[in-house]
């Protein structure tokens, strides 16, 4: 199992905040899980924005990052705090 | 060290108060405190609601005081951050740093809100007269970071 987690404008462009996905071998990297979602059309495009960002278990990181069974991560937009 | 992520508003002048309060080792304090401003972007700003990431904003920003604690001889450092609707004029942000000398306490504070802006996950959604609209991220906040 996958939790996913959407974040501000992303959140409200998908219309839900969060999902959980069944763990797919194909999963390998968090690119592979983007991919999959993105497959989905129509709004799922805003995860092919340049600027997107993502974390792993609650920690920043690249979407080359590998992925497990279990894994909480997140999508969002440049983050705009401070 | 403290971190903070609160609904509640707060008074800088106590926060940078309470830094040096019962530490004569204390030489230095610099403040940082972040202000919602009523005007942003070519649009007038009614107000604001700042989302977060819960759990991950308390980790990113810990992160950030640990890394700098590390690269500076830091005495104390809090970062205290808003989130939920506000207003115009209120404060949003607070960093504060404690030291022996001046200069570590300056560039601490620097480097603390060049990481925050660029890795602690929160989203600004301005009011503004033509709608709400989400503030996109800047280059040169990027590029702000990338210094350290």
């Amino acid at each position: 199992m996958i939790h996913v987690h959407y974040f501000a404008r992303y959140r409200e462009a998908l219309g839900v905040d969060s999902e959980q996905l069944g763990w797919e071998e194909g999963f390998a990297r968090l690119d592979d899980l983007r991919r999959h979602l993105l497959a989905r059309g129509g709004d799922w495009a805003v995860l092919g924005e340049r600027n997107l960002m993502c974390a792993r278990n609650q920690e920043l990181c690249g979407l080359d990052e590998p992925l497990a069974d279990g894994d909480e991560i997140a999508f969002f937009p440049t983050v705009t705090g401070g | 060290m403290g971190i903070r992520v609160q609904v509640a508003a707060f008074d800088p002048g106590a926060e940078l108060n309470a830094l040096h309060a019962a530490n004569v080792g204390v030489g230095a304090v610099v403040g940082f405190v972040g202000y919602v401003r009523d005007f942003n972007e070519g649009r007038e700003v009614g107000g604001m609601f700042l989302e977060h990431y819960p759990g991950m904003t308390e980790k990113a920003l810990g992160k950030i005081a640990d890394e700098a604690a590390q690269r500076w001889p830091l005495l104390r450092l809090e970062i205290l951050h808003r989130i939920g609707r506000l207003e115009p004029g209120e404060p949003i942000v607070f960093v504060g740093i404690a030291s022996a000398h001046r200069q570590a306490a300056f560039d601490a504070c620097n480097f603390v809100m060049d990481y925050l802006k660029t890795r602690a996950p929160f989203w600004k959604k301005e009011d503004t007269g033509e709608g709400p609209r989400w503030v996109e991220g800047r280059d040169s906040d990027q590029a702000a970071a990338q210094r350290w």
